[in-house]
């Protein structure tokens, strides 16, 4: 037994006994969580409704979910940026504009960011906003349609990622360019990047009362790669903070290259300072090409307008507009406490979270303590605006949301866990594992001034063992967590579609009784709308035919159409005329090459569809709307391009 | 009553007043529904409804007309419309008939005139829920059965006058909304009057000339 005397066999064996307890202990502590009391604390009876809504960035989904908390119930996708044939978004007539940017029209996108509008500084329940990241715009959402109403096409960006981000009374949206490039659009060598290359910070305002939002201004940075925003509120209100990376200006293999630095920056901007300067005519107006698209509300058909330019201001015309922050390092999330004083950067690379001080901030700029300039911009020195460090607050901070007690709660992506921690004391509280790797995590209101502070989500971004396998493509998940006592709770798990990165919760109250629940037919404008069966025809035009069809439970007028030829370009314009609460009527007809119509009650929706042969065609109804739901169909017969069958509709 | 003096001086009782009391109070019908038919089914925890009002039927929600049509079809019910039933516009006449007969009573305050007057509120108000009995009974009976979707042999549809029956998945409860109360309610205060005066008549030997 002489190899038990030596030294590395002994510590062989001791780390490996120690690695055995280590992986008994494991699963304990991942179920320790007192299954009865989490239970009791997330069911919501059959028929009772949630108290929170939590809308869901879908991530490379294009769209946004919604969810009720603390159920972790599903209640419905929303399409967004990406086409969605459950209800024809991106294929019906109406839609299709929805999704037409300046590089024609593109059916996806990668969504990030749900941004709740605000009062006051508090969600109001009115709109929600969100991003696409790849093809930058801005989207609003309507929270009594629970319906994309607006997408605008953001200019002079790429890679829309910190955006969209409010001011406390909807002011801005504001968003940042992720990627620099040429500005104007050019084709320059990328090695010519620092000479060539330049970030925006678009401010977007939203006109409540025309229900139009437009670009009013970008200011242009250095050639950084801007990562996240969040607007300041109380007495940083005139402000928005934006993170930076990448201040090396690397345009390769920027995992090393880009985290070269030790700091990077916080750039805080003086939005009003800007608004007024823009007022006073101190941008540019720059040739630029970019597309809004909106629903009309009267019709319900979606309508796109090009923009041809935009104004774009320069920090050095207008003194005292940015400064930089040095934060460490590759800051991700920036996020302002509920006073309003403290800025918090998540460095993803840093071992510590500084915490800013707003107040200290405005002292270093009145003193001037600026460690140097870059660009007009002064960069402030790090210890005149530190309000302090969080020691040890896990490995990758990325993002941070408080509560209404004065703690916040920072996403650690390395070493998966929430991290609590005292705003006024730095000081870590406590701390919680999630079950795989947290990216963003959302407390309902939990960027705002008022946070709801009762749960906080995490949202995964692997979950591995979580779930009954699926393959290898797996879902991605919520993890509720009850953050009303000292110690953080886990109550649930819940999976998410797409990738979810940031999310909203807001009280249910302040949104359900305001849902619509049809559309009123008197209303419906849609110059192909039909108000009752009597209006139902089949009209040829040329190789157009239109046909004007109704639905109410459980048939479709006309329902035998004769004399459609190939060749022809068919137009199915359906209105549903329910005028009942979830009566929805659902469109398909054989070989159509694009998706189904699925249209509410009072609502009018068009299929375009060009049959290719000869035939009779079926066509029937997709939402099981009544019981002689399966007797809801119809023919209409194709014949060949030189027939010469005349247009008719049962039998007229 | 003083059949000697003139309205002008007739003195103003207790009961005249609770005659006058009722007679305005039927002028709140004009504003308020006479009756109202609910339907509960599990498809409808919003509910389901319409109010016969004196001179149109509409529903309790907007659309809830509309709805009870097309779920009427299924059975081969006739659409409800307000405009094919001729009461509707005969009934605000009578009623202000009524009103204006009633204030002619109050103003002579005759006991005779009290009783006519009473005797034709009641006969009003038995045509009237006679007739309502009636139209429930045509569109629970006349079904168009050639085109009716759900065909189930001896089953009719007639809601009730009041109170609740089921027919199929729906509950139909039928009871009088606010003004028909208004009318119950005037009604007991033209009993009132006429029964106070009938006591003080036999008190008195000479009734009318009291006070």
């Amino acid at each position: 037994m002489k190899f038990l005397k030596n030294r590395k066999v002994w510590m062989s064996i001791v780390s490996l006994v120690g690695l055995s307890v280590l992986m008994v202990a494991c699963p304990a502590t991942k179920e320790g969580v007192g299954t009865n009391d989490a239970a009791a604390k997330t069911y919501v009876p059959p028929g009772e409704h949630d108290e929170f809504y939590a809308f869901m960035s879908g991530g490379f989904s294009g769209q946004m979910t919604v969810y009720g908390l603390p159920s972790g119930r599903k209640f419905r996708t929303i399409p967004v940026f990406s086409v969605h044939p459950e209800n024809g978004w991106g294929f019906s007539e109406e839609t299709k504009p929805m999704l037409n940017t300046s590089y024609g029209f593109v059916p996806w996108d990668d969504a990030h960011h749900p941004e709740l509008s605000m009062t006051d500084g508090v969600p109001d329940g009115r709109y929600i906003f969100i991003n696409a990241n790849n093809t930058p715009r801005v989207a609003r959402l309507d929270l009594s349609l629970f319906e994309t109403v607006e997408i605008l096409e953001i200019p002079n960006s790429a890679g829309n990622h910190g955006s969209p981000f409010v001011t406390e009374n909807t002011e801005y949206i504001i968003a940042s360019t992720r990627f620099s490039i040429p500005i104007p659009e050019a084709d320059v060598p990328i090695s010519s990047y620092k000479e060539n290359f330049k970030g925006t910070l678009s401010f977007i305002k939203l006109d409540a009362e025309a229900e139009e939002m437009s670009v009013d201004f970008q200011i242009l940075v250095p050639g950084y790669n801007y990562d996240l925003a969040h607007a300041g509120k109380g007495p940083s209100h005139d402000w928005a903070f934006f993170t930076t990376y990448n201040t090396e200006e690397a345009t390769t293999l920027l995992e090393v290259n880009a985290s070269r630095n030790d700091k990077d920056f916080i750039a805080a901007v003086n939005w009003a300072k800007a608004a007024e300067a823009v007022r006073a005519g101190k941008a540019k107006e720059m040739p630029a090409k970019y597309f809004r698209n909106y629903m009309d509300h009267d019709t319900r058909i979606a309508h796109s307008e090009e923009k041809t330019s935009v104004r774009v201001l320069n920090p050095a015309d207008v003194p005292g507009l940015i400064y930089f922050l040095p934060t460490p390092k590759s800051p991700h999330g920036v996020d302002v406490d509920p006073t309003g004083e403290y800025i918090i950067g998540n460095g993803k690379l840093a071992t510590v979270l500084p915490v800013h001080s707003f107040r200290k901030m405005l002292k270093a700029i009145e003193n001037k303590a600026f460690e140097t300039v870059i660009n007009g911009i002064p960069v402030l020195k790090y210890d005149e605006v530190l309000a302090g460090e969080v020691q040890d607050p896990g490995l990758g901070p990325l993002h941070t949301e408080f509560d209404n007690k004065g703690f916040a709660y920072t996403s650690a992506f390395i070493t998966s866990e929430i991290v609590k921690w005292n705003v006024a004391t730095r000081e870590v509280v406590d701390r919680i594992p999630t079950y795989y790797s947290i990216g963003h995590l959302m407390i309902p209101g939990g960027d705002s001034k008022q946070p709801w502070g009762k749960y906080v989500v995490a949202l995964n971004k692997i979950t591995k063992d979580r779930y009954l396998p699926t393959g290898p493509e797996l879902c991605q998940a919520g993890q509720l967590i009850d953050i009303s006592g000292d110690k953080m709770k886990l109550l649930l798990d819940f999976p998410l579609d797409g990738e979810p990165h940031y999310a909203q919760g807001i009280p249910a109250s302040l949104i359900k009784d305001k849902s619509v629940r049809i559309f009123e037919l008197e209303k419906n404008n849609h110059p192909h709308a039909i108000k009752s069966e009597k209006q139902a025809r089949v009209e040829r035009n040329g190789k157009e035919v239109h046909i004007y069809l109704s639905s109410i439970r459980s048939h479709f007028t006309p329902d035998n159409i004769e004399g459609v030829k190939v060749g022809d370009t068919v137009y199915w314009h359906l209105t549903n005329l329910e005028q009942d609460w979830d009566v929805p009527h659902g469109f398909a007809v054989k070989g159509a090459n694009n998706a189904e119509l699925l249209v509410m009650p009072g609502e009018t929706r068009t299929l375009k569809w060009q049959p290719q042969r000869p035939d009779v065609y079926p066509f029937y109804c997709t939402d099981f709307c009544s019981a002689l739901h399966q007797e809801m169909q119809g023919y209409v017969r194709v014949s060949p391009a030189d027939s010469d069958v005349p247009i008719t509709f049962n039998g007229r | 009553m003083n059949l000697t003096t003139s309205p002008k001086t007739t003195p103003w009782t207790a009961s005249r007043w609770i005659l006058l009391a009722g007679v305005l109070l039927l002028g709140l019908v004009y504003l308020l529904p006479l009756w109202k038919i609910t339907l509960d089914a599990p498809q409808y925890p919003e509910g389901l409804g319409m109010y016969i009002r004196i001179n149109t039927v509409e529903g309790v929600e907007a659309n809830n007309l509309n709805q009870i049509n097309n779920l009427n079809h299924y059975i081969g019910m006739k659409p409800i419309h307000p405009d094919t039933i001729p009461e509707l516009n005969i009934m605000p006449w009578v009623v202000l008939g009524l009103i204006v007969s009633g204030l002619f009573v109050v103003w002579c305050w005759k006991r005779t005139a009290l009783m006519a007057w009473l005797t034709i509120f009641t006969l009003v108000a038995i045509v009237g829920l006679v007739d309502f009995y009636k139209w429930e009974y045509d569109y629970g009976h006349n079904l168009d059965m050639d085109n009716a979707i759900i065909k189930i042999p001896d089953m009719n549809y007639q809601p009730p006058l009041f109170g609740s029956k089921q027919l199929l998945n729906f509950k139909a409860h039928s009871y009088p909304a606010t003004g028909g109360i208004v009318i119950f309610l005037s009604f007991g205060l033209v009993v009132t009057a006429l029964v106070l005066e009938i006591r003080r008549d036999k008190t008195k030997s000479s009734p009318g000339e009291a006070s």
